[in-house]
């Protein structure tokens, strides 16, 4: 089968800074695929080679098949959702979301009729005479979504797309984002510095770090069998343990990564695992955080709010089942 | 200071300020009125009669049309040179990152800054120097200089108000280069463009400095006046001629400055 989009050995540099760095991708058709890393990594530099606005400096992007080098933004059926939303403001919201097909040409009738069922489709119906300065936040994002699906993408691209929404609001538009990728069929890549989003909206999520991809997978992948430190740090702040730690409770020299949730705290004394001292609590609100010093490793652990917890500086041990202390590949 | 604008200004404040605009604005009139006055050879306060005969002999004499279509012409074409390049220096300046910006925007503004003087004498040896002929086009060359700071000034400002991420928008919605710049690039910048345009061609019509050293032995309308200045006879058909390039210059120039404020409700409503 084609892929969506494929890179192969991707790189593009900026002078001497390695923005993207041997980068190889396939991202299926439909997929929901996340580009999760910090700022700096990678992941937009990837997301505007797809859309065309970078060029590689060596490697090879295809889309759907179709060499993607040297061809202008403009000659792709790619479509892009910016974190600013770029709505043009001198139109209002229907001849916005118009743009693509009157650029092409399509007769006024036709691309009003087009855009008023895309607006209806981002569920904002009869905004059309609005303008884009009279409109709030979500409302913005939902406009761009409809000015990019009006133009039947192969492939939509979103940058950082909830960035600047309320929490509410952003979790709506997750829940909002997944149904209408799933209603649609359209491959979505999105980008985030977000785990949490990446992990909740994407079938498949890349991880970048410098420019390079540490791991892809299924969110259940990323968060469970992280490959690297990194991975295992920067997607829900696990557990990195260090390959002295892990030869003792599994046998083998390698780095290890154990999930805050999966630690138990206990009374000192209460039997068999790994002393350590409590020296820091957290209320989240359905959980609770816990920092804990192991003989100069510190360790978190997240416990369920309304246990009954020890006070800070005493002793406990903490317990795990061996199957959640997960080993990376990354060498020692 | 606004929000006690409900109370009165002292007495003293109000006059001063009445006495300063008098003093910006009465010679002006002054000139309206001589321009009826019945008096030809020197200008007597106050005028012995009221007539508008000088109208028509205005009307009636061929250098003063040579001079305003001169001037005419001029102040068009600079402005029309100053639109495209002014535009293509803004847009380059704000879009782009290039070694040397800071020194070309700089360049680019030191035409206005510089004495007029300068760049004339400046022009007038480069002339003699390559051998050119003093005509039309020394003439709009000199204009053009500093035509094209009026109109890259206000460029910048509004690329610089603009999100630069609306081209990439418009190229991935499928517009090629042309057409993001007619439907998206050239409609958020045409009042700025209007507003600097106006500007320019205001400037270029009474221009005086570069001008002297640039004309030869053409006139434009200011160089005109300051000859007929010299000579005895007619002397209120300056004052008709003043008229009309006071009009001439300052309804572009007042309708520039309706777009611009009108212009920047739209851009701030965008954000």
């Amino acid at each position: 089968m084609t892929s969506a989009v494929s890179f192969q050995k991707v790189s593009r540099h900026f002078g001497s800074v390695r923005a993207v760095d041997a980068v190889d991708l396939d991202i299926a058709p439909g997929e929901f695929f996340a580009m999760l890393g910090p700022s700096g990594s990678g992941k937009t530099t990837c997301l505007r080679l797809i859309a065309g606005f970078e060029q590689p400096t060596s490697g090879s992007i295809s889309i759907f098949g179709e060499r993607a080098e040297g061809v202008p933004p403009y000659r792709r059926n790619v479509n892009t959702v910016f974190q600013d939303y770029a709505l043009f403001p001198h139109l209002n919201v229907l001849d916005n979301v118009a743009y693509g097909l009157m650029v092409k040409r399509v007769g006024k009738a036709e691309r009003h009729k087009a855009a008023e069922e895309a607006l209806s489709l981002v569920r904002l119906p009869g905004y059309g005479a609005r303008r884009p300065g009279q409109l709030s936040g979500g409302q913005r994002q939902r406009v761009a979504l409809a000015r990019a699906l009006v133009n039947q993408p192969k492939v939509l691209l979103l940058d950082e797309p909830l960035g600047a929404l309320d929490l509410k609001l952003r979790e709506n538009m997750q829940e909002e984002l997944k149904s209408l990728q799933k209603a649609l069929g359209i491959t979505f890549v999105f980008v985030t510095h977000d785990q949490g989003e990446a992990l909740s909206m994407a079938d498949r999520v890349a991880v970048f770090n410098d420019g390079r991809i540490m791991q892809i997978g299924t969110p259940e992948d990323i968060y469970q069998r992280p490959s690297t430190r990194f991975v295992a740090d920067f997607v829900g702040s696990s557990n990195v343990l260090p390959p002295d730690f892990v030869q003792r409770y599994s046998g083998q020299r390698r780095w290890g990564s154990l999930r805050p949730e999966s630690i138990r705290v206990g009374r000192a004394a209460s039997g068999e695992g790994v002393a350590a001292r409590l020296v820091g609590t957290n209320y989240l609100g359905a959980t609770t955080r816990l920092a804990l010093d192991a003989d100069g490793l510190r360790l978190h652990a997240i416990v369920p709010a309304g246990t009954k917890l020890p006070a800070e500086g005493e002793a406990v041990v903490l317990t795990f089942n061996r199957e959640s202390l997960h080993l990376m590949d990354e060498a020692v | 200071m606004r929000s006690d604008g409900s109370q009165p200004a002292p007495l003293g404040l109000k006059i001063a300020a009445a006495c300063g605009l008098l003093f910006l604005h009465l010679p002006i009139l002054l000139i309206f009125v001589y321009a009826f006055t019945t008096e030809e050879k020197s200008f007597v306060w106050p005028p012995p009669g009221l007539t508008t005969q000088w109208f028509a002999v205005t009307w009636n004499r061929p250098d003063v049309w040579e001079a305003l279509s001169l001037s005419v012409r001029v102040a068009a074409i600079s402005t029309a040179i100053a639109l495209v390049l002014g535009t293509l220096c803004a847009a380059a300046v704000s879009r782009t990152k290039f070694f040397g910006r800071e020194a070309i925007s700089l360049l680019v503004i030191l035409p206005i800054a510089l004495p007029g003087i300068i760049t004339g004498i400046a022009l007038r040896s480069a002339f003699s120097l390559a051998d050119i002929p003093f005509s039309f086009w020394t003439i709009v060359l000199g204009h053009a200089t500093f035509c094209v700071v009026v109109v890259y000034n206000n460029a910048v400002a509004r690329f610089r108000r603009t999100s630069g991420s609306m081209i990439e928008a418009s190229m991935d919605l499928g517009a090629d280069g042309f057409q993001t710049f007619r439907h998206v690039v050239l409609p958020n910048i045409a009042t700025a463009l209007l507003a600097g345009g106006m500007l320019a061609f205001a400037l270029s019509f009474d221009e005086v400095i570069v001008t002297t050293f640039t004309a030869g032995q053409q006139q434009t309308v200011p160089i005109w006046m300051l000859e007929e200045l010299i000579r005895p006879r007619q002397r209120p058909v300056t004052n008709v001629v003043a008229m009309v390039v006071v009009l001439v210059t300052l309804l572009p120039i007042l309708f520039a400055y309706y777009l611009t404020r009108d212009g920047d409700q739209i851009a701030g409503s965008g954000k």
